[in-house]
C-alpha cells in the first residue's frame, strides 16, 4: 500500500513515545546473551559495532556504536579555506565522491549566489547519475554477498562499477578521490571522446540492470530471506529522518531531485519508484529500479548536453570571502539526503561547516527494524541500510 | 511555500507568549530562522509538526559563539588645562576613545525542518544556551522528531550542550572517557598525540618538549612517546 502524502498522516494524535523502539519482554526468565557484533565483522562495511542482546536467536535490544573512523572533518574544515575542504569531501562517502563534491559546491553556491554554466550542470547530472548507478549496483552486490551468495552477484556489480570508475578516472584523474567540482562549475571539461565513451557505457547499462533483475529478483532464497524482514513503517521513517532509497522503500514518495529540482533535474523525465511492503526486499528492489531511472536520466542528459564553458569565467574559486550569513544546501545523494550547512562570518574560512550525513541518520531506525528478528537477519537489515563509515563517523 | 515570517505569525496566533524571535540571514540564500525560547520550544515544535506539517527534521547541529570583545569608538568631551604663552587656561577638547565591551558567549543548537507532505522547507529553528559553562541545558526535540536522537548526541559530544529529555544522551563519536568538547572554538588539542616514528620539524620540537615536561612531572610514559 502506497502512502499518499497527506497532511499529518504521519504523527498526529500519536501518544508520546510512539517513535521509540518497541521493547520486547523475553519469555520466562531467559538469560539474555549479549554479543558485540563488530567492529571487525565482515558485514559491517568498515569499522562499526552493534551491541546486541539476544534471547536465543531473537534480538531484544541493539545499540549501534560509532566513532572508530572519526577524524573531525568539520573541525578541520573550519581551519581552512572553502576550496581546501573540497578534496576532503571525497573521503566522506568514498563510494560516491562526486555527489559529495556536488553537495558541498551547491551549499557554497547558495551562500555566495554563484551561478553555474549550463554545460557544467549537465556534467554534474551525468556524473551524479553514474555515481548512483555504481553505488546502487555495489550496494546490492554487498547485500547479496552478506546473504551468503559468495562472489557472483558482487562481481557482476563490480564489473559494471569498474567501467564507470574508468570513466571517472579518464575525466578527473582519479577513480575515487576525484576532487572534481568547483564553486561555479567543474574543474575540467569533458572531451568529445569522453562523452562518446560514456554513451557507450550507458548503452550497456540496461543490459546489466536486466541481467541483475533476471538473476536476483525471483530467486527463491533471496525472497525467503528478505521478504517481511526488517519492516520500517512510513510514519516512523519520516519521523526518524530516514531519506533516500530507504525512505522510498517505506512507501514515501520523496525524492529531493523532484522536490527541490536542484541543478537542472526538473528538465528530465524520470519516475520515483516507491515500495509497498517496507521490507528488505523492497529496499533491494527500489535500488534496482532506481538504476533504471538513472539510465533514463543519463540518456537524456547525454543527448542534450550543450557546448560552452564548464566554469563561470568570473567565478572566484579561491580566496573569496562570502558575506556574513548562512546557507543549507542539500542533494539527493545515492544514500539519501546529503546536506552541507555553512555559516560565514565574512572571513576566508567557514565559521561553521556541518555535514548532514545520510548514512548516520538512516541508522537511527536500525534498532526498530531489528527488534524481534533473528540475529542472522540483522546482518541483512544492516546491509539494506547501505552505509559507508567514512560518512557515518566523519 | 510559506515564509519564515508566516510560520512565525502562525505560531504566535496559536500560542501567544511563546516568545518566538526572528533572525534575519543577510546572505543571498535568504534562509531566515526562528529563535525559540527554551522553555516553550517543545510545545512549539509539536505545533510545527502536528499542525503546520513539518514532519521531517532533517539536520540538527550546534554552533559555538565564544565570549568576544567588541571595540566601540566613543567620542568624549574632556576639560584639559593647557599652558599657552605662559598663561594657564582650561580648554574643552573632544577626544575619540576606543572602549572595549565584553559580549557573553553562548552555544546554539540549529534545526532544519522540512515538510514531506507539503514539500516545503527549510524552516530553521535556533535555540541558545545561557552561557558556555554552567548553563548549557536546552530541551531535547527527540521526543518530537526521532531523527534528532543521534544528532543531538553528536552536538552533546562535540559542543557540550546538554539536552534535557533526551532518552539516551551519551557521547557518540568520541569515547566515553573523553573530556572536553572538540568542536568548541577554544578547544586545545592535548599534547598526547602519537608522535611520528621519524619526527622532524614541528613534530620533533613538540615531541622533545613533551618528553621534557613528562620527565619534569615524573610521570611514566604514556606509551605514545617512544
Amino acid at each position: 500500500m502506497t502512502v499518499t502524502p497527506t497532511l499529518n498522516a504521519s504523527s498526529k494524535n500519536k501518544p508520546d513515545g510512539w517513535n521509540r523502539p518497541q521493547v520486547i519482554v523475553p519469555e520466562g526468565d531467559a538469560d539474555l546473551l549479549e554479543v558485540a557484533m563488530g567492529p571487525h565483522h565482515p558485514s559491517t562495511h568498515g569499522v562499526f559495532r552493534m551491541d546486541v542482546a539476544l534471547d536465543g536467536e531473537r534480538v531484544i535490544r541493539l545499540k549501534p556504536v560509532f566513532g572508530y573512523l572519526h577524524r573531525n572533518h568539520e573541525k578541520l574544515a573550519e581551519g581552512m579555506s572553502y576550496l581546501a575542504s573540497m578534496p576532503f569531501t571525497d573521503r566522506l562517502d568514498y563510494i560516491c565522491p562526486l555527489t559529495n563534491n556536488w553537495a558541498y559546491a551547491l551549499a557554497v553556491e547558495k551562500l555566495t549566489g554563484q551561478a553555474v554554466p549550463e554545460r557544467a550542470e549537465y556534467l554534474r547530472v551525468i556524473l551524479g547519475e553514474l555515481t548512483r548507478v555504481q553505488n546502487h549496483a555495489s550496494s546490492i552486490g554487498f547485500l547479496i554477498q552478506e546473504m551468503g551468495a559468495s562472489g557472483t552477484p558482487l562481481m557482476y556489480a563490480f564489473r559494471e562499477r569498474e567501467k564507470i570508475l574508468d570513466l571517472f578516472e579518464a575525466l578527473t584523474g582519479a577513480r575515487m578521490m576525484v576532487n572534481y567540482m568547483r564553486f561555479g562549475g567543474c574543474r575540467v571539461d569533458a572531451s568529445p571522446a569522453w562523452l562518446d565513451a560514456t554513451r557507450k557505457v550507458v548503452e550497456g547499462l540496461p543490459g546489466f540492470s536486466e541481467e541483475m533483475e533476471r538473476l536476483l529478483c525471483s530467486n527463491e532464497i533471496l525472497m525467503a530471506r528478505t521478504q517481511g524482514v526488517g519492516i520500517l513503517r512510513p510514519e516512523l521513517a519520516i519521523n526518524a529522518g530516514v531519506t533516500g532509497p530507504m525512505l522510498r522503500a517505506s512507501g514515501v514518495d520523496y525524492d529531493i531531485r523532484k522536490v527541490d529540482g536542484y541543478g537542472i533535474y526538473n528538465r528530465f523525465n524520470f519516475r520515483v519508484p516507491v515500495g509497498d511492503h517496507w521490507d528488505v526486499y523492497d529496499r533491494f528492489m527500489i535500488r534496482l529500479l532506481e538504476i533504471r531511472e538513472s539510465i533514463k536520466i543519463l540518456e537524456q542528459a547525454l543527448k542534450d548536453i550543450p557546448g560552452g564553458p564548464v566554469m563561470d569565467p568570473k567565478a572566484k574559486i579561491r580566496g573569496f570571502r562570502p558575506k556574513p550569513g548562512e546557507a543549507y544546501g542539500r542533494i539527493e545523494a545515492p544514500k539519501g539526503e546529503l546536506g552541507f550547512y555553512l555559516i560565514s562570518d565574512g572571513g576566508p574560512n567557514p565559521y561553521r561547516y556541518r555535514i548532514r550525513p545520510p548514512s548516520l541518520i538512516n541508522l537511527t531506525v536500525l534498532e526498530d527494524m531489528a527488534i524481534g528478528q533473528n540475529v542472522a537477519d540483522v546482518v541483512l537489515i544492516f546491509g539494506s541500510v547501505d552505509i559507508v563509515l567514512g560518512e557515518v563517523d566523519r | 511555500m510559506r515564509t519564515a515570517e508566516q510560520i512565525k505569525a502562525a505560531i504566535e496566533a496559536a500560542m501567544p507568549g511563546a516568545g518566538v524571535g526572528f533572525v534575519t540571514n543577510p546572505s543571498v540564500s535568504e534562509q531566515h530562522s526562528l529563535r525559540l525560547a527554551p522553555n516553550s520550544a517543545v510545545a512549539v515544535a509539536r505545533f510545527l509538526r502536528d499542525d503546520l506539517g513539518f514532519s521531517f527534521l532533517s539536520n540538527v547541529t550546534g554552533v559555538d559563539w565564544p565570549d568576544k570583545e567588541v571595540s566601540e569608538k566613543v567620542t568624549l568631551t574632556r576639560t584639559v588645562t593647557k599652558t599657552v604663552d605662559g598663561v594657564d587656561s582650561t580648554v574643552e577638547e573632544k577626544v575619540d576613545e576606543t572602549r572595549k565591551r565584553q559580549v557573553p558567549g553562548c552555544l546554539e543548537a540549529v534545526y532544519h525542518l522540512y515538510s514531506v507532505e507539503l514539500r516545503e522547507g527549510p524552516i530553521v529553528l535556533r535555540m541558545r544556551t545561557g552561557n558556555r559553562t554552567d548553563q548549557v541545558e536546552l530541551p531535547s526535540l527527540t521526543p518530537i522528531w526521532r531523527s534528532a536522537e543521534f544528532q543531538e548526541r553528536e552536538v552533546f559530544d562535540l559542543f557540550g550542550i546538554v539536552f534535557k529529555g533526551h532518552p539516551d544522551l551519551r557521547r557518540i563519536l568520541m569515547w566515553d572517557e573523553f573530556k572536553d568538547h572538540p568542536m568548541r572554538r577554544d578547544y586545545v588539542e592535548p599534547d598526547d598525540f602519537e608522535y611520528e616514528p621519524t619526527a622532524h620539524d614541528e613534530v620533533l620540537t613538540r615531541a622533545v618538549a613533551h618528553q621534557i615536561s613528562e620527565a619534569a612531572a615524573g610521570q611514566e610514559g604514556t606509551g605514545h612517546s617512544q
